[in-house]
């Protein structure tokens, strides 16, 4: 498994809340980067951001870990949960939340945002 | 064949009893897509496991830059 693979991995499963998108949360670069990061914020959920534009290998072996085609992809606790649509329609139905609670526990709702570079060498 | 003929088809192929199946292009550009499925095949699927099945379907133009794009709204017939 490449390095960045491997990092990749690491965020997927260590982080409380991952998603994999274009942009940060400070300057979100795609429209459905911005919903899936919006129904997060909605929610409070902790979040963790990898930035994919910076090398196309990130997307790359991001969707061969995931088995998923576009971007944004949101994990929790190592499960993909979906990308934009999904995320958000599961805000609106009220499913995020709870899904963020059974997952993290009742105080989830730090709303902390933080950002990886998975490029970046140890 | 333009780019919403040709996801059009291969979602036809892919769901060929859909109740509902429409392909529009967001922005007139011709890369911006939203799907939108309602099918017996979707019926008792998760909706991450609907959306997989459609970003199957959409495999090709996916990763060959057709789509630049996908928004899928999806639901079951039952």
């Amino acid at each position: 498994m490449s390095e960045l693979r491997e990092r990749i991995r690491q965020v997927i499963e260590n982080e409380d809340v991952a998603i994999f998108m274009k942009g940060t949360p400070q300057f979100v670069m795609c429209g459905n980067s911005h919903r899936a990061l919006e129904a997060l914020r909605a929610v409070g959920a902790p979040v963790t951001a990898v930035d994919v534009l910076p090398h196309p290998e990130i997307r790359q072996e991001l969707s061969g870990l995931s088995g998923w085609p576009t971007i944004p992809q949101v994990f929790v606790r190592g499960e993909l949960i979906g990308g934009a649509d999904i995320v958000e329609e599961l805000n609106e139905s009220g499913e995020l939340a709870e899904k963020l609670r059974e997952s993290l526990g009742d105080g989830y709702a730090s709303g902390d945002e933080r950002v990886v570079d998975v490029l970046a060498t140890a | 064949m333009s780019g919403i003929e040709r996801l059009r088809e291969l979602l036809e192929r892919a769901f060929p009893d859909a109740e509902q199946l429409e392909v529009h292009d967001r922005t007139g550009g011709g890369d911006h897509f939203q799907v939108v499925v309602a099918a017996p095949r979707l019926d008792g699927l998760s909706l991450i496991d609907q959306h997989r099945l459609v970003n199957e379907a959409l495999a090709e133009p996916l990763a060959d830059g057709t789509i630049h794009e996908l928004r899928i709204k999806t639901r079951g017939t039952g």
